[in-house]
């Protein structure tokens, strides 16, 4: 593929962070959150950072913003120059004039980064009315001419809108609009696409390109996606335990990179190409859904609310011992068919069999004894465990609800830690002692425990690291090898749908669009949508693990 | 949006039914002819029969219930038995002071209380915001007729700035009202202003920590706008309920204040009526405070959905 290959010897330099050290307020002994990182960035240049959660990357975007947490970070050492100033020896009223004027930022969430209580227009507006003095008429023509240069629809509409009423890509296209108002030399992005669907981000991606070609905008780039890195960097800066690595031009690092953590890195990141398939071996089908639909809402007090089709006419079967991947961008239906299996959500139609059981029908309380056979692993490992339980109550609270016996239970939960590859003694720790992956490790664990023919993971992967979302998905492939369980994986990201599934079925607008085995829905897709799909995965043509082009299809 | 004005005004109507047919049968099912309970143990037989009577004993009971109804929808609660004056006319006549009171008192714990909360949890764990909490503390603990008489001790007897007790309606003396007002409103407001600090803080705290203060302060907006533009409004809900119970509470439940500042309103009404058994007293009272308990709340929820345009129903 491509890389960017442009020279910026003749362009000025806008940023130039030499030596920042930050470190922890109340522990200055500890190891510093940022270890003298230097990085400059020239006008027009996109500058990546890269790196896994922890190394230092959002710190260092806090610090050039001066907007790091008072009370508990600072930086101790090194300078921050923007144009001659440095920028760590500005007080805060200089500072907060830079801000949005020089220097913007945007923010990785855009559902939580916008005020809810305020109309967009409002919130662009604010830009102008903190940093210069127009008139009520200016101001709006200004907002409305920014609206329209981040290309979105129904400009006066959306200007009154608030953003509950805004897509996520809508509302990451204001978040740019207000962060370019003013034409800063600087702008930030603090994984400003990793919330979206790979259709919208690759929107926000060439939208944010666009007007740095305009603007002559420099950017520093802030991601953990590798292929976003390979579309859009002039430089990379690859960050580890606080520290910058290594730094190359992108082509570069991709081609040939020098430090260990960096190919560690690269060498993790999934291929878009399926792994070869595994032989059927005919055990009999685990779970079978036939015409699953779910509509939600249609009924209200003494008015008629409109009802929403969330599912429909969803039909597919799973053997044991294989795996089956539901892929499609956010409501597309792929959670509400994995809760409707699980009867966390009631079906409004058709039928599911799990174990030869028809469960789509049963009573709450019919149904209790079949829960066991289905179970389940969510997304975010932060949320999904009881913080004040210990992992073993966490593990035994099934077996125990199906009547088995408590230190059989407990001595049971031992033995599947050390199945996911955690130490026995874990059953008395708390959550919050272990990380993300730990934590995803635990979830399964708490998932087999109950000994189920079907596990289904609902983008269990989507919260971790590359090299954490490697080792998870091997874990899932054994437990699946040594128990035979069958698994229904629902994932946004194709790479990680290529590495574990057998079969793949692509949702759009709550209907199966293409239902065929990975390799042939990955290289050979039938429907329009599951080409756009592919099309806008980011770095699509570059093998990471190989360092070299992949082999055109 | 009217929609659901109209639908909340009619979920009204069942819950001021019940408890119409609570208060009509508070009277009717307590064990014991209903009339000698009124008239107390020292009636003749006469006046017995006059009570029996009046209240209309002899007919069967959903035919009372029917007549009972039909006068309350015209205003009518009935004659009180200790003044024998009617009931809407004695309250309608002591529930301004006490409405009067709740408002000024309400409005004075709101302005002290919101930006005390909203500072202490902008200088979270500072010696700000261990004031603030350790005030809050002392508000809730101190019974409020030790801070009224404390009040009365320093303000009207050291000082002699404000007349004792007494009340003066702002219709006749603005000036006058204020003045005798002042110290039991402040009495008040101390346990409001204890506690909508508290849920203003606790409410603060959460909102600031969420992404858009911080797209708020990328913007390189003023702290004061962030602040009070940003943060409280997306901290409201909770605050509004807890001022909304606030007030309801105030109009309900002030006998001690009334009685230490010595308020003609409908706490010390009530009062008088439980110990001297006046009961169409108390049935009015009882319909009232639930009435206002019902608006309150109903302009509570209505609330929310101009603070939070996400909550729509």
């Amino acid at each position: 593929m491509a890389f960017k290959n442009r020279s910026f010897d003749d362009a000025s330099t806008v940023l130039d962070i030499r030596d920042l050290t930050v470190r922890l307020l109340d522990r200055p002994e500890a190891a510093p959150i940022l270890d003298r990182i230097s990085l400059s960035i020239r006008s027009g240049e996109t500058a990546c950072l890269v790196g896994e959660s922890g190394s230092g990357k959002s710190v260092t975007s806090l610090a050039v913003m001066g907007l790091l947490p008072k009370e508990a970070l600072a930086a101790t050492g090194g300078t921050i120059d923007m144009e001659g100033q440095n920028l760590l020896k500005l007080g805060a009223q200089k500072m907060r004039e830079l801000r949005a004027s020089r220097i913007s930022m945007i923010f990785q969430e855009p559902m939580t980064a916008l005020n809810p209580v305020m109309r967009v227009g409002d919130q662009i507006e604010e830009v102008l009315d903190t940093h210069a003095k127009f008139s009520a008429q200016e101001k709006k023509r200004r907002v409305i001419d920014i609206m329209n240069q981040v290309h979105l629809p129904d400009v006066e509409r959306i200007y009154r809108s608030y953003p509950h009423q805004l897509s996520g890509g809508q509302r990451q296209r204001i978040m740019i609009a207000m962060a370019i108002i003013l034409e800063p030399q600087l702008l930030i992005a603090d994984e400003p696409t990793t919330a979206l669907d790979v259709t919208t981000q690759k929107q926000i991606l060439s939208l944010i390109a666009e007007l740095q070609e305009k603007h002559g905008t420099a950017v520093l780039f802030i991601t953990h996606d590798m292929g976003v890195v390979a579309e859009i960097a002039d430089t990379v800066h690859v960050m580890h335990h606080g520290e910058i690595v290594e730094q190359a031009p992108v082509g570069e690092l991709l081609r040939t990179p020098r430090k260990d953590y960096t190919k560690r890195l690269l060498k993790a990141v999934p291929s878009l190409v399926p792994q070869p398939a595994r032989p059927d071996e005919k055990r009999g089908e685990a779970l079978v859904v036939e015409g699953l639909e779910k509509i939600y809402g249609g009924q209200g007090f003494l008015v008629k609310r409109e009802s929403t089709l969330a599912a429909t006419n969803v039909s597919f079967s799973i053997p044991r011992g294989r795996t089956l991947g539901i892929v499609g961008e956010s409501g597309s239906g792929k959670s509400t068919v994995a809760r409707c299996i699980l009867r966390l959500i009631d079906p409004t139609e058709g039928e599911v069999r799990v174990a030869n059981t028809e469960i789509a029908r049963l009573s709450r309380r019919a149904l209790r004894p079949h829960r066991r056979h289905i179970q389940i692993v969510f997304q975010d490992p932060f949320r999904s465990l009881n913080p004040r339980w210990t992992i073993g109550e966490s593990l035994i609270e099934g077996p125990l609800n199906t009547g088995e016996d408590r230190t059989k239970a407990m001595k049971r939960a031992q033995e599947l830690l050390s199945l996911v590859g955690l130490p026995e003694d874990a059953v008395s720790r708390y959550p919050h002692q272990f990380s993300g992956g730990q934590r995803q490790r635990i979830a399964i664990a708490r998932a087999i425990a109950m000994e189920p023919d079907v596990l289904v993971a609902d983008e269990a992967v989507s919260a971790l690291d590359v090299s954490v979302q490697a080792q998870v998905l091997k874990l899932l492939a054994d437990l699946q090898k040594k128990l035979g369980i069958a698994l229904l994986f629902i994932t946004h990201d194709l790479r990680v749908a290529a590495q574990i599934c057998d079969e793949v079925i692509v949702m759009q607008h709550g209907r199966v669009v293409e239902h065929d085995t990975a390799a042939n829905v990955l290289s050979n897709p039938q429907h329009a949508y599951t080409r756009a799909l592919i099309e806008a995965a980011p770095g699509r043509n570059w093998d990471f693990a190989n360092f070299c082009e992949l082999p055109a299809a | 949006m009217l929609g659901y004005i109209i639908r909340r005004i009619l979920a009204v109507i069942p819950v001021m039914t019940i408890v119409a047919v609570f208060v009509f049968l508070l009277l009717r099912l307590t064990p014991g002819d209903p009339a000698a309970i009124i008239a107390g143990d020292m009636a003749t037989p006469a006046q017995l029969d006059r009570i029996r009577d009046s209240l209309g004993l002899n007919d069967p009971l959903y035919v009372q219930f029917i007549t009972w109804v039909g006068n309350l929808l015209q205003g009518d609660l009935g004659t009180s038995i200790i003044s024998n004056t009617s009931v809407t006319g004695m309250i309608s006549e002591r529930i301004w002071p006490t409405v009067n009171i709740a408002l000024l008192t309400i409005i004075i714990s709101v302005l002290l209380a919101v930006p005390m909360g909203v500072v202490a949890a902008w200088r979270h764990k500072s010696w700000i915001d261990y004031g603030v909490m350790s005030f809050s503390v002392l508000g809730f603990s101190i019974p409020v007729f030790v801070i009224g008489y404390i009040f009365i001790q320093i303000f009207s007897n050291e000082l002699r700035w404000l007349p004792v007790q007494g009340y003066i309606p702002p219709s006749e003396s603005i000036g006058g009202f204020l003045a005798r007002a002042i110290l039991p409103c402040l009495t008040l407001a101390t346990i409001y202003v204890a506690l909508i600090a508290r849920m203003t803080r606790a409410s603060m705290l959460e909102v600031l920590g969420e992404d858009y203060i911080r797209t708020a302060r990328a913007k390189g907006v003023k702290e004061d706008i962030v602040l009070f533009r940003h943060a409280l409004r997306n901290a409201a809900v909770p605050i509004m309920t807890i001022i909304g119970t606030g007030f309801a509470l105030l109009i309900g439940g002030v006998v001690v204040t009334e009685s230490v500042f010595n308020i003609p309103g409908i706490g010390r009404l009530t009062v008088d009526a439980i110990l001297a058994r006046d009961y169409p007293v108390i049935q009015g009272m009882i319909l009232l405070t639930s009435g206002i308990y019902v608006l309150i709340n109903l302009l509570i929820d209505l609330s929310y959905t101009f603070i939070d345009p996400r909550i729509r129903y």
